[in-house]
């Protein structure tokens, strides 16, 4: 029974789809981004600006998740509407 | 301070505890849970993640370690922040499963499995008791920092005294809230209240230690930066191997932890809690390690050489004469403790109570399992459950005798849980993992943590003799618990998590690829993996037994209580139109009553407890595909109906068709029958009028011969009538003579002709004839053949309407038969009135010119049946023509 998936979709539905992929890619860019401190080696003598570039990190995914989790909590998971045929836009 | 006050300060707390939980029960039980649900309340309650080896032990790591403490923190994160993949799906399985434990997801994902259940109980009691006693040692180890500061100067008396009595506490704190009532989905709001008011005062003690570090006594972020520089101790270096596994393993345990999966899963999470928590959860971590480096180097300054950096929260305000807020620091730590050891234990007590104790009582005691009180059988279960968990970790900290440092417990405790999570995730995206596989998997990584980890971390001598050390296992060199497979030089906790998780994912996978799943293993698989799609519910697996809906219902209000249990089986009755409490056993609700009961007991004692009923313990391949079978069946009946339902239209035109031909047919026997009065009363008519005036007499006599002739002219008119019609009666009535004879075909077309010039012979006709053609024999009845040329060629002369009348008689054969074309030179005959030529008392013209009554070409055409053929109007020839068809050899069926 395969669902029927339109091809196309709407510009909301759309936009809420590419929100998920970005959901989705976060932790990987979180992931690259926290083993950052281990290039280089340089480790030894420089835990001050070590913690500070991973507080900053840390503080960003916070930022980034709060902002894509606005548009993804609500979601009623109305994505199968395909596009409809708008009218054309009229010259102003 | 006074340890009494201390005492009554906690004492307080306690109390003031037992009044939140309390007041929000109270709310639940009134309905008003709404604000208790709140993703807020939910973010909060994640925050036992951070327990006492947070509050206190960070700090400690982060002496030893510099910054690698914050990986206990960024694999959460990750986790969080990445929440579309796994959480959501994990928190939609368990609210549409309502699951009990991360053993009974487990379980019930690899066919409601009462191994699989009891494998990851056992791994989370083992994994869990170390974690326990951890908490109990800090809460000792505050306590006794108090004790020791005191001006009295009294030592703490009895540590395992205090140790004994904060379990104790913990236990009746547990048991009261947390087994209050066996509710259908095991969700328990007091505590959850509890340990988001616990969450709140352990950020903001361990913010408020943080904040008087660095502002009050380092003087500012500055300073404490430029303090951590010149505080470069040994071992601070980040190390890739150790950075890399305990993100890994830290982001395992968050979904892992028995607590977490409690509160994230089983307490109720839906995805607006997620999305709050997605963000709101790594903020809270982000606040609790913000100042944990601080502390740590000042503490490292300030304090004396030996003393324990896991106690810098405490002992640094102490130190600096701030005895308020080391009192919130104490609180803060408590908090950390209590919470987690109270949900830590409910979830274990569950685990416990579902997958070991109620299965055990089912299997011992079948017959007290179908009559008893189930209720308090497994709050009893449970009561003892918490009672034992905690028991486990009190005698695993008198064991460990309290000195290990912090971290490393908690570390491990992490990477013994995180073996749960490659089956895990396989259960909730591999359809194809199998129990086998799950079993494989578990007890392959367990077995592995255990002896990489576990029992070294007693030391040699202890727990493994050291010749196991050097030598390895039995002797066998590649055994070594530190060095697997001669790979020595990494790092004893990334070497551990690195074989277990290999190992463990190896054995996972290769079990699932060379076993077969059961019946009930792949519907739950498919149940699970496609837990989005809204029409993926399957069969279910009750299709073929036979359950007593009363036996259900008496079974269910020992479960889940007589009200509750009641309410159930009425709204199921009326749903399905019947009055009364007991709904008919549909496969549906006794699916939907498995997971009711399932929230309560857990999926696999659930199960088993319904099959004793309906009288089935499994469901077989066969029924599964008989169940597909009758859909396939169901189908083709359906198709099957269609295909009736067009036959029966096609009858029902056909019938429709046939009834219009009758009644056309009933109109023209009408007709025919009012055409045939008329054309008999007509020479009637003239008949008697002449008779009559010749009766009067006394008529001139050549009047009278000539009334006399008309009156025989009629006569013979009527005569000839008469006879057509019996002619053409016998014709259609099929039973005619034939009379077959070989004959000439030109000599019958010489004896029509001869016949026919007698119509209007005062006109000049043509006749075009091919003679040779016409030389052919034919084995027919040539006096009625004879009778149908007759007929078409004086048509022929009566109305060929040419000037100079030509007709042209044409003779082919084609396949057996013979085709005559008489052909003239007219206007012919129109097109709407070339169907009707053929039909009885058709006449085109007048009556008087014509001179017949319209049965002619009736009875032509009735003749030329009869002899196997037929005769049929050529349109497009010019004038009127009609081909006359008949076999060469008439057969012997139409003779």
């Amino acid at each position: 029974m395969a669902r029927r998936v339109p091809l196309f979709l709407k510009r909301r539905s759309y936009r809420q789809r590419r929100l998920r992929d970005a959901a989705r890619l976060l932790p990987l860019v979180g992931m690259f981004l926290l083993l950052v401190p281990l290039i280089g080696a340089g480790g030894a003598g420089n835990t001050a600006g070590h913690g500070l570039y991973l507080f900053l990190v840390w503080l960003g995914l916070v930022a980034a998740a709060a902002a894509l989790s606005a548009g993804l909590g609500s979601d009623p998971g109305d994505d199968g509407e395909a596009d409809s045929p708008a009218p054309p836009d009229r010259p102003r | 301070m006074p340890f009494n006050l201390l005492v009554l300060f906690c004492l307080c707390y306690v109390a003031m505890l037992f009044c939140v939980a309390f007041l929000a029960e109270r709310r639940a039980a009134e309905g008003r849970v709404r604000w208790l649900r709140s993703p807020a309340i939910y973010t909060l309650s994640l925050s036992i993640y951070c327990t006492a080896w947070t509050f206190y032990g960070a700090v400690g790591y982060a002496a030893r370690s510099g910054l690698e403490f914050v990986t206990i923190y960024l694999g959460p994160t990750l986790v969080f922040v990445g929440w579309w993949w796994v959480l959501r799906k994990l928190v939609r399985i368990g609210r549409q499963q309502r699951v009990t434990s991360i053993a009974d997801l487990i379980s019930s994902r690899f066919g409601k499995s009462n191994i699989l259940g009891v494998v990851v109980t056992l791994i989370a009691v083992i994994a869990a008791t170390p974690y326990i006693a951890l908490q109990l040692q800090s809460v000792t180890l505050s306590f006794a920092v108090f004790a020791s500061g005191t001006p009295e100067g009294w030592a703490l008396p009895n540590r395992d005294a205090t140790a004994i009595w904060v379990a104790g506490g913990l236990a009746l704190f547990t048991i009261l809230f947390g087994t209050r009532n066996l509710d259908a989905k095991e969700q328990h709001h007091g505590v959850v209240l509890a340990i988001a008011v616990e969450a709140v005062v352990k950020l903001v003690a361990l913010l408020a230690v943080g904040i008087f570090v660095v502002w009050g006594i380092a003087g500012g972020a500055q300073e404490v930066f430029a303090r951590i520089d010149a505080t470069q101790a040994a071992g601070w270096t980040l190390q890739p191997d150790r950075w890399i596994g305990m993100i890994a393993v830290s982001g395992a345990a968050v979904i892992c932890l028995p607590r977490m999966f409690q509160v994230m899963v089983v307490e109720g999470g839906e995805d607006r809690h997620l999305a709050l928590a997605s963000w709101a959860f790594p903020a809270y971590l982000l606040l609790m390690s913000l100042f944990i480096v601080p502390i740590a180097v000042i503490g490292l300054e300030r304090m004396p050489a030996g003393s324990n950096p896991d106690m810098f929260v405490l002992t640094l305000p102490l130190a600096e004469g701030q005895g308020g807020l080391a009192l919130l620091a104490f609180l803060g730590g408590f908090s950390s403790a209590t919470s987690m050891v109270i949900v830590e234990s409910i979830a274990l007590a569950t685990m416990v109570s579902n997958h070991i104790v109620m299965p055990l009582w089912l299997r011992l005691a079948p017959k007290a399992a179908m009559k008893g009180d189930v209720r308090r059988i497994v709050l009893l279960a449970r009561r003892l459950s918490i009672v034992g968990v905690l028991g486990l970790g009190y005698a695993y900290y008198r064991m460990s005798g309290g000195s290990a440092a912090l971290a490393a417990m908690g570390l491990i405790a992490f990477a013994g849980m995180a073996q749960v999570l490659p089956v895990l995730l396989g259960g909730i995206f591999w359809r194809g993992a199998t129990k086998a596989g799950a079993v494989a998997g578990l007890v392959t990584g367990f077995a592995v943590w255990a002896f990489t980890l576990l029992l070294p971390f007693f030391g040699p001598g202890t727990l493994l003799p050291q010749a196991v050390f050097d030598h390895g296992l039995f002797g066998l060199g590649w055994l070594r618990p530190q060095a697997l497979f001669g790979i020595a030089g990494m790092d004893p906790l990334v070497h551990a998590i690195f074989w277990s998780a290999v190992l463990n994912t190896a054995a996972f996978c290769a079990g699932s690829l060379l076993t077969f799943p059961g019946p009930v293993e792949r519907m739950q698989g498919a149940a699970f993996v496609n837990v989005f799609d809204a029409d993926a519910a399957g069969p279910q697996g009750w299709a073929r037994g036979r359950a007593e809906p009363e036996a259900l219902l008496m079974m269910a209000q020992r479960i889940l209580g007589e009200e509750p249990a009641l309410a159930l089986f009425e709204a199921e009755a009326r749903a399905q139109g019947k009055a009364g409490y007991l709904p008919d056993a549909t496969p549906d609700f006794v699916a939907g009553l498995e997971r009711r009961l399932a929230g309560s007991v857990g999926a696999a004692t659930a199960h088993a407890m319904i099959s004793q009923i309906v009288g089935r313990a499994t469901v077989s391949v066969e029924d599964l595909m008989a169940v597909a079978n009758e859909t396939a069946q169901i189908m083709e009946y359906s198709a099957q109906l269609e295909a009736q339902r067009e036959e029966l239209s096609r009858t029902a035109g056909a019938l429709r068709e046939a009834n219009e031909k009758l009644t056309q047919l009933s109109v023209q026997k009408d007709a025919f029958l009012s055409q045939i009065s008329h054309e008999l009363r007509t020479p009637m008519t003239s008949i008697r009028a002449f008779s009559e005036v010749l009766t009067e007499g006394d008529l001139p006599p050549e009047l009278v011969a000539n009334y006399g002739r008309i009156i025989h002219d009629e006569a013979i008119r009527l005569t000839r009538l008469l006879d057509d019609l019996l002619d053409l009666s016998v014709l259609e009535n099929g039973s005619v003579q034939l009379n077959l004879s070989l004959v000439n075909l030109q000599q019958l077309l010489d004896r029509a002709l001869a016949a026919a010039s007698h119509t209007r012979p005062e006109r000049s006709f043509t006749v075009i004839r091919d003679l040779p053609a016409e030389n052919l024999f034919l084995r027919t009845d040539g006096d009625r053949l004879v009778q149908v040329f007759i007929n078409l060629v004086s048509n022929a002369r009566k109305y060929c309407d040419a000037a100079s009348p030509a007709l042209t008689i044409s003779v082919r054969q084609r396949a057996g038969r013979v085709h005559v074309d008489f052909t003239d030179n007219g206007t012919g005959i129109a097109k709407q009135h070339q169907a009707i030529i053929f039909e009885k008392f058709a006449r085109l013209s007048d009556q008087h010119r014509a001179g017949g009554a319209g049965l002619g070409l009736a009875i032509c055409r009735e003749v030329m049946a009869n002899l196997g053929g037929q005769v049929s109007y050529l349109p497009g020839r010019g004038g009127a023509s009609f081909r006359v068809t008949l076999p060469l050899r008439i057969g012997r069926q139409a003779a």
